[in-house]
């Protein structure tokens, strides 16, 4: 790491907390476990052997809400399914971030009728949209590393 | 606090979920047992499938199925799309067998306006089935292994899946909702590089499902979780209309690819593994099986992979190939017609069924003189195995049935469609 460069003979390093906190976040990010349809098996290819999305900070998924603070919409969220999505959402800790993986989740995609929710930014916040149907795993992944960019330049003002 | 559109939408509770399932489960003791929603976000239920539990301790009393999670849809928005379109609704019902949906609505809208795909696109057709069967119960194999707590099964298994999807990729441009198998024939002829690349599959695969099995098949702990467990009986299984693997596990020897061939299966030697034992290890092994003899599908059409058009000539229904839109004002109308319009079927409906790697996946349309499917339907394999649960995991612990739910691969998307 060269960090023990850094400390000196103090063993002290001074560094931004809002820099060092970001860096944190970003690098142990912990997505919820929770597929909805054909995305889901995306993101499964995203962090099985050949993607491998552990290089980013997320080796596991936690099952529970409690333990995580990513949640990936993969798939289309049907009008009887969304409640559920909510209820996952409010039962994340903060700080908690979303993606939408995929059009059905972004907007609705080709199902644009009475059973789907045309996109999940409708009964959650949505930070980073992927689009593609379903998108491969590089993309999802070039969607995780967006979400690092923008938890890079969040303000200690802004942390509620 | 949730607006979704027009009405507001409430999450149901247990209460009310027993409410509305109580004609359909009968609670043995509601004092003492305990009632779990299982789901629908649970990792082991394999999508958002919601299970509610009676529980006697650690043991299933009774248990029911709750599914609409995943409602699409599909069936009524086929409708207001021309046969052609609808195509690609099917892709994302069982999404992980495309292939499968796309040959069993294309066969049915085949079937309905009576034309024919020539022998090298049956041919095609055939080796990415078979190649979509291999993917889609590589998936099953991780996940299943994923659910007994062997995680390394599912890395292994989705690096090979990987390898198909880059197949797939190779003739259809998307690595998943392929939409390849169109009426009279397939969307363009295989690349040069498809045909090398099959057969260097088929010489590495075999090795590498040697390597699940010796991670799985003696493994003591796999056998402990998977021998006995969940068992249904031959005349179950056969009243409960289960298909596929879970069917042939039970003893019953049914495969729609020799009893009904279609898209010329009836030219290729394979064998129908069957196991008596109805329980989870004998789904195991059929499926393992399966994979033996989708390899060997798959090495003799492509030995016997006939030259040719893969399209059928019928101009009404095909459209003319690119080239031929420079030199011909009638292609030109063709094509505006095809895509546009689209062809019109006659009225009347048909019923199609193939063997999905789910079991029999049938399409039911109808047409009513127009352009568009005047209804579709479909029997989705998953929706039918679903109905066995109950029946399978009576009296187990809870832990069996996560593998149970693993055993029968049911896919969520096909369920609710």
């Amino acid at each position: 790491m060269g960090i023990e460069q850094k400390l000196g003979t103090m063993g002290v390093v001074t560094h931004r907390l809002e820099d060092l906190v970001n860096w944190g976040r970003t690098n142990a990010m912990w997505p919820i476990l929770f597929g909805l349809a054909c995305c889901a098996i995306e993101m499964m290819g995203s962090q099985a052997s050949n993607y491998d999305a552990s290089r980013f900070g997320m080796e596991l998924n936690r099952p529970s809400p409690r333990q995580s603070d990513l949640m990936i919409v993969a798939g289309r969220v049907s009008r009887k399914m969304a409640p559920v999505v909510r209820r996952l959402y409010d039962q994340m800790a903060a700080p908690k971030w979303v993606i939408a993986m995929g059009d059905c989740a972004s907007c609705g995609g080709i199902f644009n009728n009475y059973a789907i929710v045309q996109g999940v930014d409708e009964i959650v916040p949505v930070d980073v949209y992927v689009a593609g149907c379903p998108p491969r795993p590089e993309a999802l992944i070039n969607g995780i590393m967006t979400l690092h960019e923008k938890i890079r330049g969040e303000k200690l003002k802004d942390w509620a | 606090m949730l607006s979704t559109g027009s009405d507001t939408i409430q999450e149901l509770t247990v209460e009310e979920l027993r409410a509305k399932v109580g004609t359909g489960m009968e609670i043995a003791n509601e004092e003492e047992h305990l009632l779990l929603s299982m789901g629908p976000q649970h990792p082991s239920t394999h999508g958002v499938l919601r299970l509610l539990v009676e529980l006697d301790g650690e043991t299933v009393v009774n248990l029911a199925p709750d599914i609409g999670f995943l409602h699409t849809g599909i069936e009524k928005s086929m409708e207001s799309k021309t046969f052609t379109k609808a195509l690609v609704m099917t892709d994302r019902m069982d999404y992980l067998s495309p292939m499968s949906n796309n040959l069993g609505y294309i066969l049915a809208v085949e079937k309905l306006i009576g034309i024919e795909a020539p022998p090298r696109a049956q041919a095609i057709r055939v080796i990415l089935a078979e190649l979509q069967r291999v993917a889609s119960h590589l998936v099953w194999l991780g996940t299943h292994a994923l659910d007994l707590a062997a995680m390394s099964v599912f890395l292994y298994c989705f690096r090979e899946r990987e390898y198909i999807l880059d197949l797939f990729e190779m003739v259809s441009g998307q690595r998943m909702m392929v939409s390849y198998f169109r009426p009279g024939g397939v969307w363009r002829d295989l690349p040069e590089e498809f045909i090398p690349a099959v057969r260097h599959f088929l010489d590495f695969f075999p090795a590498r499902l040697a390597d699940y099995e010796a991670l799985l098949t003696n493994n003591p702990i796999f056998l402990n979780r998977a021998k006995g467990v969940g068992i249904i009986s031959r005349d179950d299984a056969v009243s409960l209309g289960l298909t596929g693997p879970s069917l042939r596990a039970s003893g019953v020897q049914w495969d729609i690819r020799k009893t009904q061939p279609y898209s010329g299966y009836e030219q290729y030697e394979f064998d129908v593994p069957v196991r008596t034992d109805g329980d989870v290890y004998s789904r195991y092994q059929c499926r393992i099986e399966e994979f033996h003899q989708s390899l060997r599908i798959l090495q003799q059409a492509l030995d016997k992979l006939p030259d040719g058009p893969v399209n059928a000539s019928d101009r009404k229904y095909v459209p003319p190939p690119r080239a031929e839109l420079g030199r011909s004002m009638e292609a030109v109308i063709h094509h505006f017609k095809l895509w546009t319009e689209g062809f019109k079927a006659p009225e009347g409906f048909v019923y199609q069924s193939v063997e999905s790697p789910r079991g029999e996946f049938a399409c039911y349309l109808r047409g009513d003189g127009g352009s568009k499917p005047a209804r579709v339907h479909f029997r989705a394999p998953s929706y039918v195995n679903l109905a066995s649960l109950p029946k399978m995991a009576k009296n187990l612990f809870m832990a069996d049935l996560v593998a149970i739910i693993g055993s029968i691969d049911i896919v969520l998307g096909e369920i609710d469609r």
